[in-house]
């Protein structure tokens, strides 16, 4: 089933860590398998953040293997030498967790194309996020479990989406958990409620076209295929669009950039999405629940149709 | 089954002008009989007071809790009951086989209101998904907008949004009125068997898709027509009818139903190409 929820605020920060928990979490009967969060921070902009992982927490249907905490040791080390090779001069690190890393680095590279594969070379390294606000933080566990894991609560930001997990399609992974990263592009994240039923035919298009896919999930084809169009020069509401026909199966997903929000709805209207849209707020979600536990006095809210696509800028 | 097409004499349903559809092949048709209906009661039911009123706040209630309460409370003879903070919760008001007032002062979540007979329902909020799914009688106006599948498979009764609804709306429904402010989504009156819909604005892409029988009324512009959907004449009779439905909705008094569109099903499909053996028989 899953369930997807994302907030903007415009023209201020907010404490959105806590907020997306909030949401996330009166969603967690659509799917605990796994919570994913990106979150837009407030930060000075001079460095990139990546955040990335050197193993898997795994859980059930996975064709990953827990591994032991010196295989991650030696995993960061050839990411720190890459790193140092590349150019890219680490600023602060932080390790939440045995597999899971974050970076602030001085890198001073537009295009991340060549970094990002070069990171992910390295056997069992994949990078989450990498941008200068962005960063997407999945783990296995309901939202409030992995929020206290990674202490998210506190993050101050313009915006966020999210993604609570019913695996159905692929293991219980992190690699299979949303948020997707718009891999290569930098502060673009996706998650999506749904099913795609060209994931194969448009994953061998895209490969052929240099892009790549870490997981067998058919939700990171979304991140990949917008990544793909702002490549070839679209914007991100234009790719947007052109995923509606691009795309078959039943959908309803977020895309976020370092200073947008954007959501798409299949031409079936088959997911559901509720819509919260004020002057200075929009909050949204599969259910309405998710929205009031940021709003709990009464609103207007309202279901987008069929096909509908919305960019909505901070 | 036989052929109900040649049927002349009225039923005391169609007299009363609660439908004229006649049905016709396999299809069973079974007529509301009003005079069973005033002595119907479900078991379990209670005699309820409309003057008698009450609050009940389930801000911090279960679904299962509130539902509780809301039968705890009628069984106490309470005939109207306002619900104080539902805040989207889903499965509120369902079940509800008796006679009652019940105001909603806040959105409901998914299948509110689902499986009720009888209520006088008011939601001064939004619904979400499926709401009065499978609403046999009783009227549940919704004061906002409206989720997908909105009165999916009512038989009865006359659901009204004010609002605008999303996709599916009266898909797979076999009765009832569904009358709606705004815009309705796609697939509208999705393979509907009976009943009405009436939509003062716009509505999406196939409307009617695969409907069996039953009418659509469209007030805006139609995305596009579903398969078998196709248009029929507006009759006078059609616009009093329409005229009377929305003032009990106290919505679009004013509207000019004249200039509204009539959808019916074009009956092209197999089920009604597919005569019964005896028929057949006299065809050929």
């Amino acid at each position: 089933m899953c369930g997807i929820a994302g907030l903007i605020h415009r023209g201020k920060s907010s404490n959105v860590g806590s907020e997306l928990q909030g949401m996330l979490q009166a969603l967690k009967h659509r799917g605990e398998d796994s919570t994913g969060y990106a979150l837009y921070g407030d930060t000075d902009g001079k460095h990139f953040i990546m955040r990335f992982k050197v193993g898997e927490n795994v859980g059930e249907g996975s064709s990953s293997v827990m591994e032991d905490v010196s295989v991650y040791d030696e995993r960061k080390k050839i990411v720190d030498q890459t790193l140092a090779e590349l150019g890219a001069k680490v600023i602060k690190e932080e390790r939440t967790l045995p597999y899971s890393l974050r970076y602030e680095i001085d890198y001073d590279v537009k295009d991340l194309l060549n970094f990002s594969q070069t990171i992910e070379s390295i056997p069992g390294v994949e990078i989450l996020s990498m941008g200068k606000s962005l960063e997407v933080i999945k783990d296995l566990g309901n939202a409030k479990a992995v929020c206290d894991r990674y202490s998210l609560d506190k993050l101050i930001g313009t915006h966020a989406i999210g993604h609570a997990r019913m695996a159905t399609e692929s293991g219980v992974d992190i690699k299979s958990a949303h948020p997707f990263w718009g891999y290569p592009f930098s502060d673009v994240s996706v998650v999506h409620n749904g099913q795609l039923t060209n994931y194969w035919n448009n994953r061998r298009a895209l490969e052929n076209k240099g892009m790549r896919f870490m997981s067998e999930c058919d939700s990171e084809l979304i991140a990949v295929y917008i990544a793909q169009k702002m490549r070839e020069g679209a914007s991100l509401e234009e790719g947007m669009k052109d995923s509606l026909t691009g795309l078959d199966g039943v959908f309803t997903y977020f895309v976020a950039t370092k200073d947008s929000l954007g959501m798409a709805k299949d031409t079936m209207a088959a997911k559901p999405l509720v819509l919260y849209e004020s002057d200075d707020l929009v909050a949204m979600g599969s259910e309405e629940i998710a929205i009031r536990s940021v709003l709990p006095q009464e609103i207007d809210t309202y279901d987008p149709f069929d096909g509908e696509v919305k960019v909505w800028r901070i | 089954m036989a052929n109900l097409k040649n049927v002349t004499k009225k039923t005391k349903a169609q007299e009363m002008g609660m439908h004229t559809e006649v049905l016709t092949g396999r299809t069973q048709q079974k007529f509301f009989n009003p005079d069973e209906a005033e002595n119907f009661y479900y078991f379990g039911t209670y005699d309820v007071d409309f003057n008698k009123r009450t609050d009940l706040d389930v801000k911090d209630m279960t679904a299962p809790e509130a539902n509780k309460e809301i039968d705890n409370l009628m069984s106490q003879g309470y005939g109207t009951i306002v619900i104080k903070n539902p805040q989207g919760k889903h499965s509120l008001g369902v079940g509800i086989l008796n006679k009652l007032n019940l105001i909603f002062e806040g959105s409901l979540g998914y299948f509110g209101m689902g499986s009720c007979d009888g209520p006088i329902v008011r939601i001064n909020g939004r619904v979400g998904w499926s709401c009065a799914e499978n609403l046999m009688a009783g009227k549940v106006v919704i004061e906002k907008n409206a989720g997908s599948c909105f009165g999916a498979a009512i038989r009865g009764g006359d659901l009204i949004c004010k609002g605008s609804v999303g996709a599916r709306t009266g898909i797979d429904m076999k009765g009832g009125t569904i009358i709606i402010g705004g815009d309705a989504g796609a697939f509208t009156g999705f393979m509907m068997q009976r009943g009405r819909i009436i939509i003062l604005g716009d509505v999406g892409i196939n409307l009617g898709d695969s409907m069996y029988d039953g009418t659509i009324f469209v007030g805006g512009e139609i995305g596009s027509y579903g398969s078998d959907a196709v248009d029929s004449e507006l009759t006078s009779s059609d616009q009093d009818w329409l005229k009377r439905k929305l003032k009990v909705a106290e919505i679009g008094e004013n509207f000019d139903v004249s200039k509204m569109k009539k959808i019916v099903a074009g009956k092209k499909l197999w089920n009604y190409d597919n005569l019964e053996p005896t028929e057949k028989k006299g065809a050929i």
